[in-house]
């Protein structure tokens, strides 16, 4: 399974709750497969999609998912310990680890290599982290939400990525219309 | 009262609920006093492009942040600024203690804020200077500007400000 198949496959689980989306295809996928207005897509800051769903669980109860990918979690590293030391039952953090940054070309990360970012968070005070196969990531993220407790998934899948547009709705209106989505 | 405490009531006053920090030896008094603060979130931050990230997902869940910074870390946070809090036109304060000016100690800090104030103005960020304790005073309107016009904005504060560390 690629990126895109994981996406497809949990849009139904995630779509009820506040998803941040990291930057480039990632959103680009998201958006085609299942746009909702409680995506925020990042348009730009590659690294921050965990930081900005943190800062949002940590601001009010609803369930947050930020959908990340190893790539930008490499780039942000110190976010694992403010997730890992700050409290917040209502966060998930779902890394998609295809091993390698899609979005300018699949390079390898450091991720596919020798690097695990599973243990880097537990390391960071992640109590619940769970590895698991893309096949399985549904299940891991709906027993997420269902137990209520902050949980790092981090999903191991294939490299590629699927063709879709650039997303040209204005910055200003994602977010106002994602703020209202969260005051709704 | 003391400065750090009014400064932080100052935040609370302004609607201020979230606040994340990055260590400075200057503003050590006021993080102690936000930490302290009953009415103020406080998670601390490892960098401050990170920290900022916070403060968009806390202003979009609801509520109003800030962030306490040192200006050697202006740099690290220009893509950030640019590209998330000034181009999903998001507030955030920004009460940054301005090293390297008069009094100070270490040669290095000089260097970024020679840079300190090119840069905010490149980016076109309001900024405001605090250089004498009365400066203070305008604290309150700065942060009311902020969340009206829902921009990034620079309070800078100097060692003669803080009266020596």
């Amino acid at each position: 399974m690629i990126r895109a198949e994981i996406l497809r496959d949990i849009a139904p689980v995630i779509r009820d709750h506040l998803v941040v989306c990291n930057i480039g295809i990632p959103s680009q996928e998201l958006h085609a497969i299942d746009d909702q207005p409680t995506n925020f897509y990042m348009l730009g800051t590659m690294g921050l999609a965990s930081s900005i769903g943190f800062g949002l669980a940590l601001a009010q109860t609803r369930t947050v998912i930020a959908i990340d990918g190893d790539g930008s979690v490499l780039t942000n590293l110190g976010t694992l310990p403010t997730i890992g030391n700050n409290a917040a039952d209502n966060f998930i953090l779902l890394i998609i680890d295809n091993g390698s940054y899609g979005s300018t070309g699949d390079q390898p990360t450091y991720a596919g290599a020798r690097t695990s970012l599973a243990e880097v968070a537990r390391a960071c005070g992640c109590e619940h982290v769970v590895e698991c196969a893309a096949e399985e990531t549904r299940a891991a993220l709906e027993a997420a939400i269902a137990e209520r407790r902050k949980t790092v998934i981090v999903a191991k899948c294939e490299s590629g990525n699927e063709k879709h547009p650039v997303i040209t709705m204005d910055p200003v209106i994602i977010r106002d219309r994602f703020m209202q989505a969260v005051g709704a | 009262m003391t400065m750090d405490h009014e400064i932080a009531g100052d935040l609370s006053d302004a609607g201020i609920e979230f606040v994340t920090t990055v260590p400075c030896k200057q503003l050590a008094g006021v993080i102690a006093e936000v930490d302290n603060h009953p009415d103020l979130l406080h998670v601390p931050c490892n960098k401050e492009d990170e920290g900022m990230g916070l403060c968009a997902g806390a202003w979009m869940g609801g509520k109003r942040p800030c962030i306490i910074m040192q200006n050697t870390a202006l740099g690290v946070t220009v893509n950030t600024l640019a590209t998330l809090i000034q181009f999903y036109r998001m507030p955030l304060p920004m009460l940054i203690s301005y090293r390297g000016e008069l009094g100070e100690p270490v040669a290095c800090q000089v260097e970024m804020a020679l840079h300190t104030k090119a840069l905010l103005n490149q980016l076109h960020i309001p900024t405001y200077h605090f250089h004498r304790q009365a400066d203070v005073e305008e604290l309150p309107r700065i942060l009311d500007y902020t969340f009206m016009c829902n921009k990034p904005v620079a309070i800078l504060t100097d060692a003669t400000f803080w009266g020596g560390y």
